[in-house]
């Protein structure tokens, strides 16, 4: 199978939903209402204890929901493979953003990364989540073309496709923001391996990324802040203020949920806010705390459920592109979610890095949802 | 899809597969296999304890007589989180309150500040506790002052006044005793981090010294807690759970107050007295003791403080005072740490020491004016010379030449300078029954033991010493190189360990270098009076809890026998007798209506005091009474009081007066303060105990 023309099945689209991956569905379903209830948890306390609407983030979070359900939606109405003219639209719409966020005025720096553009009624809109999606619909269009003689693509093709990466991530560096950067790189690598490329690539390009990584501390290009989240990594007791407090504190508050947690809305941690920016990026310390070692097997199990399904879409996508597209997402997804429970459960450094479908955050929201409408978009166009 | 890419999405889909399970195994450790321990770390880091203190246990005397009780005070208190509200921390609340309470608002701010937010070395006075209980800015407020605080919340927000608890030692017909009830204090660091610190609660008040630190486990009780979930802001978000306080136990002692302000009274004339006369008379000490089990029924120390200024608030001024020298350091115990030479009430050992040598206790001795030992003339210091008499006389009036000459004699008999295997050493054995070297046991902490200078202690301080002495020259400051002094290193470094005829001597007189406190020598003349049992002093006699019930009796402990044999105890009694009768305090007693038997001393001191005059001589009296039925044994000694009879023999026969009701030289028998001995069952205790009215006065 070359070179696919696109088939339209008009006929189908009035069963349109019928041709969407029910468990797929479910699953990611189930993962917005328990991060619902999550954001719920971490904020209702804390914000009544001090005179504020304790639904103020559970009614914003189901407004991002739905709008996120709203663009995923839209994502599906129109064939992938229509979409695929788009992609340079959307790739460039992506790098602008990014650029936008450095300009100083427009961008807004939280955490030490200029990551923000502020929009009217404090809103707040993050151009790298977004991104995430433009650099793998751009590699995606790139890997995807091949000569009529080939069957993988072409060491051309394939630096092409490194040159679409690398201009986003390149912004994304001077943010900084190190845990978008490795959760795209990770993404590349793996859109890259799956695309047939030649083994040689995946080997250089691990070894350009730890090559990278080093040239990157010793030179001092990282920021002091990110270089002191490291550091709390190796000895989280090191600082006991700053980010070293609050992977201590998360890895306590999940601890201390054991086997069945202390129920819902009933930690104590999580009510005493002794974890900050809990219902974004350290979500995960509330289902550790009030649901246990049970409640978090649950929706572990739930994200390897939608992983598995997402993979399975990607493999029997019987073009190159929707393939793509498809493990490029899955991998965003599964990288950036061991990312984030990594970081909570002290697996891995301190990076301001949300979990898929759960934290508190539009732009996240919308992108991972965008992500999922790409998943359902392809597999509802596999059969006829 | 080529077999390449086929393969790559295997691997892909592994690696996605063990990504998640390492993240299920990490979950799995921290959640299940080490949750206990992060349970246990959120519990510390949401969780605050706040202790509510156990009413303190009571101390009363054997008749039930409250020494040490808990009363009402009113504390102007004020609350940190209610003050670090305001805009300004509390500043202008606090500086207004001191001025309300005349106080310094440097020190009022101090006390309000937990000891972690002050710097080291800046601490003293800092709350102890946590920023979630009341914090005592004072316990003594009067009434006024509380009611401007509490009616006017808006002026002094975060400011209250409570009804607090206060260790109080009420002082009942004047008693004092300092230094035997010791006092309640803060928790400190240092107690968290001594032996017992585990059993303690943060802002507990607990002994600090005497009987409130040796009884304060029964005495404490156990605190109340109440404990509650707070959030980052330090907010309480939950009641966690309430335990109540458990009152602490009550003390009953072998004291007695009447006698117990007797003997700080006659103690602090004896004291006066030699001062009238002279006398430098530094410090003193009285002990009376129940012959027959070693229990206390009074002990001062001269001089002593207020037992009450720890919880008035000690000022550093105050603190001061107790350790003055000029003051005589009034902190010191000194019937219990005081260590002196026993002088002449040491002859009483003697006499057994010749018992046991073969001497004949009836037959006459001659007391010269002075003995030749050795080289060197020994004097006679108390007595005049009396060409020969009996040993009982020669004891009454206190001949050192007599003594000079039997230990002179029994030295030579072990051999002198080189000493015979296993030699009798008769008087050190003697005095070795009396456990001279070792503590007596009393249930106060700090005691100090005292002193034998015998063969083996010799060798060590010879062995701690030598390279002083024979290297003098070099060693010793340039005033301390008189041609005395030299000649005597030399003698030192050349048979400095060996008991030389002089230590002999000097030893059978109570001198050279015997110490032992005026504790240890009540307990050796309580041994001579019951005779000849070594009875552990003690001042416990029970723990009986709130309800009434006994939780734990101190019977009395047995803790040696003495070298004597009955006959030897008897002929001593009857020459300790003679000492009132016709001796050196035939007149201090005269008239006296109940018989005592006792025997002075007179210590030489050497050395200088501050002010660099020499010491004067301790005043010794060592008693018991009355002589055919001993029952009290009564020592005084007044520090540099000069001679043993006129300061201290006059003061014990006031103490005795007290005891026996004398009044006029006559027993007036509703005087008498254990008309039907002394007390054997526990009395009822009651914080309103009232004190056995005496009759005629």
């Amino acid at each position: 199978m070359s070179l696919v023309t696109p088939r339209f099945n008009y006929h189908k689209n009035r069963s349109f939903f019928r041709g969407f991956d029910r468990i797929l569905t479910a699953a990611v379903a189930a993962l917005l209402f328990i991060g619902t209830l999550l954001v719920y948890a971490a904020t209702r306390d804390w914000y009544a204890a001090n005179g504020l609407d304790p639904e103020y983030y559970l009614k914003r979070h189901v407004i991002n929901i739905a709008i996120g359900c709203a663009l995923a939606w839209g994502t599906t109405l129109i064939d992938y493979r229509l979409l695929r003219a788009y992609t340079p639209i959307v790739w460039a719409l992506g790098v602008l953003g990014l650029g936008f966020v450095l300009i100083p005025g427009l961008g807004s720096e939280v955490n030490g990364a200029q990551a923000w553009i502020a929009l009217p009624g404090g809103f707040q809109i993050q151009p790298a989540e977004l991104a995430k999606i433009s650099i793998i619909v751009g590699m995606s269009m790139i890997l995807s073309e091949r000569g009529h003689d080939s069957d993988i693509p072409s060491n051309q093709n394939v630096i092409q496709s490194l040159v679409v990466a690398a201009l986003p991530v390149l912004l994304i560096l001077l943010q900084p923001d190190m845990g978008t950067v490795f959760i795209i790189s990770c993404s590349v690598l793996t859109i890259i391996a799956a695309s047939g490329a030649s083994g040689r690539w995946v080997v250089a390009l691990i070894l350009v990324a730890v090559v990278g990584v080093f040239g990157a501390v010793q030179s001092g290009v990282i920021d002091q802040y990110q270089v002191k989240r490291l550091q709390s990594f190796v000895n989280p007791n090191a600082d006991t203020q700053g980010s070293g407090y609050q992977l201590r504190q998360a890895r306590i508050t999940v601890g201390s949920g054991g086997l069945i947690g202390k129920g819902l809305f009933n930690g104590p941690q999580t009510n005493g806010r002794f974890v900050p920016e809990q219902q974004t990026d350290f979500i995960f310390t509330v289902a550790g705390e009030e649901l246990g070692f049970l409640g978090c097997g649950v929706i572990i199990l739930l994200y390897l459920t939608l992983l598995m399904r997402a993979f399975g879409i990607a493999r029997r996508a019987t073009d190159p592109y929707g393939r793509l597209v498809c493990t490029g997402v899955v991998a965003w997804f599964a990288f950036q979610t061991f990312e984030n429970i990594g970081m909570t459960l002290g697996l891995m450094p301190m990076t301001g890095v949300p979990l898929p479908f759960m934290s508190y955050g539009g732009s996240s929201m919308f992108a991972t949802l965008i992500g999922f409408g790409l998943l359902q978009n392809v597999h509802a166009r596999q059969r006829g | 899809m080529n077999q390449r890419t086929r393969l790559s999405m295997i691997v892909i889909q592994i690696m996605i597969v063990s990504l998640l399970m390492a993240l299920f195994g990490r979950l799995f450790y921290l959640q299940v296999a080490a949750g206990p321990k992060y349970r246990e770390a959120a519990l510390s880091i949401q969780s605050r304890d706040t202790i509510y203190p156990a009413t303190r246990g009571l101390i009363v005397d054997s008749s039930g007589v409250p020494l040490a009780l808990n009363r009402t005070g009113l504390a102007v208190t004020i609350d940190r989180l209610a003050l670090d509200k305001q805009p300004d921390k509390g500043v202008a609340v606090l500086k207004k309150l001191a001025r309300l309470l005349k106080l310094q608002y440097r020190d009022v701010y101090r006390k309000t500040r937990l000891c972690g937010e002050l710097k080291v070395g800046n601490r003293s006075g800092c709350w102890t506790g946590t920023r979630y209980q009341p914090i005592p800015i004072t316990k003594e407020a009067n009434a006024d002052v509380a009611l401007q605080v509490v009616e006017r919340p808006d002026e002094f927000p975060g400011v209250d006044a409570t009804p607090i608890a206060i260790r109080n030692y009420p002082g009942i017909v004047g008693v004092n005793a300092a230094h035997v009830l010791g006092y309640v204090g803060p928790l400190t660091d240092s107690d968290l981090a001594g032996i017992n610190g585990t059993t303690y609660y943060r802002s507990e008040s607990i002994g600090k010294s005497g009987l409130e630190i040796q009884y304060d486990s029964y005495l404490r009780g156990i605190p109340g807690i109440r404990t509650v979930i707070v959030d980052r802001k330090e907010a309480i978000t939950s009641e966690g759970q309430n335990t109540n306080s458990v009152p602490g136990d009550h003390l009953v002692t072998s004291l007695d107050v009447r006698v117990q302000a007797a003997a700080e009274s006659a103690l602090a004339d004896a004291v006066a007295r030699s001062r009238a006369n002279g006398y430098r008379a530094d410090s003193g000490a009285a002990v009376v003791m129940d012959v027959n089990t070693g229990r206390i029924i009074a002990m001062a120390s001269y001089p002593t403080y207020d037992p009450n200024m720890w919880e008035k608030g000690l000022t550093v001024k105050q603190a001061e005072a107790l350790f003055s020298e000029t003051n005589g350091v009034p902190a010191l115990s000194r019937p219990i740490q005081g260590r002196f030479a026993p002088a002449s009430t040491f002859k009483a050992v003697s006499i057994m020491a010749a018992a046991n040598a073969g001497y004949d206790l009836t037959k006459s001795y001659s007391c010269p004016a002075n003995v030749k030992v050795g080289t060197r003339v020994f004097n006679n210091f108390e007595s005049r010379a009396q060409s020969t008499a009996s040993l009982k006389k020669l004891l009454a009036i206190s001949c050192d030449t007599v003594w000079y000459q039997i230990s002179f004699d029994e030295w030579l008999r072990d051999g002198g300078l080189s000493p015979i295997k296993n030699p009798n050493d008769y008087f050190f054995k003697a005095a070795d029954s009396f456990q001279i070297n070792q503590k007596t046991g009393i249930d106060l902490p700090s005691e100090s033991a005292g002193r034998l200078p015998d063969r083996a202690w010799k060798q060590s301080w010879y062995d701690a010493n030598k390279d002083f002495y024979c290297n003098y020259r070099e060693k010793a400051a340039k005033s301390q190189q008189t041609q005395f002094l030299l000649l005597l290193a030399k003698e030192n470094c050349l048979d400095g360990n060996k008991v030389r005829a002089g230590d002999a001597v000097n030893f059978s007189i109570g001198q050279g270098d015997t110490l032992v406190t005026p504790l240890k020598l009540t307990q050796m003349y309580a041994a001579i009076a019951n005779g000849g049992t070594l009875w552990q002093p003690t001042i416990g006699r029970a723990i009986v809890k709130t309800d009434g019930t006994v939780l734990k009796s101190l019977d009395p402990i047995k803790t040696g026998t003495i070298a004597a044999t009955p006959k030897t105890v008897k002929f001593l009694q009857g020459a300790l007798r003679e000492v009132i009768v016709s001796g050196t305090a035939a007149g201090s007693f005269a008239g006296f209506p109940v018989a005592v038997s006792g025997k002075t001393g007179t210590a030489q001191v050497f050395g200088r005091n501050p002010n660099g005059s020499t010491k004067d001589d301790t005043s010794w009296f060592a008693s018991f009474a009355p002589s055919n039925k001993p029952q009290f044994a009564v020592v005084m000694m007044v520090s540099q009081g000069g001679f043993g009879s006129s300061s201290s023999g006059v003061g014990v026969r006031k103490i005795y007066e007290a005891i026996f009701g004398v009044v006029n030289k006559k027993v007036v028998p509703e005087n008498v303060i254990f008309p039907n001995g002394l007390p054997t069952t526990l009395p009822k205790i009651s914080p309103a105990t009232k004190v056995k009215t005496i009759g005629a006065k």
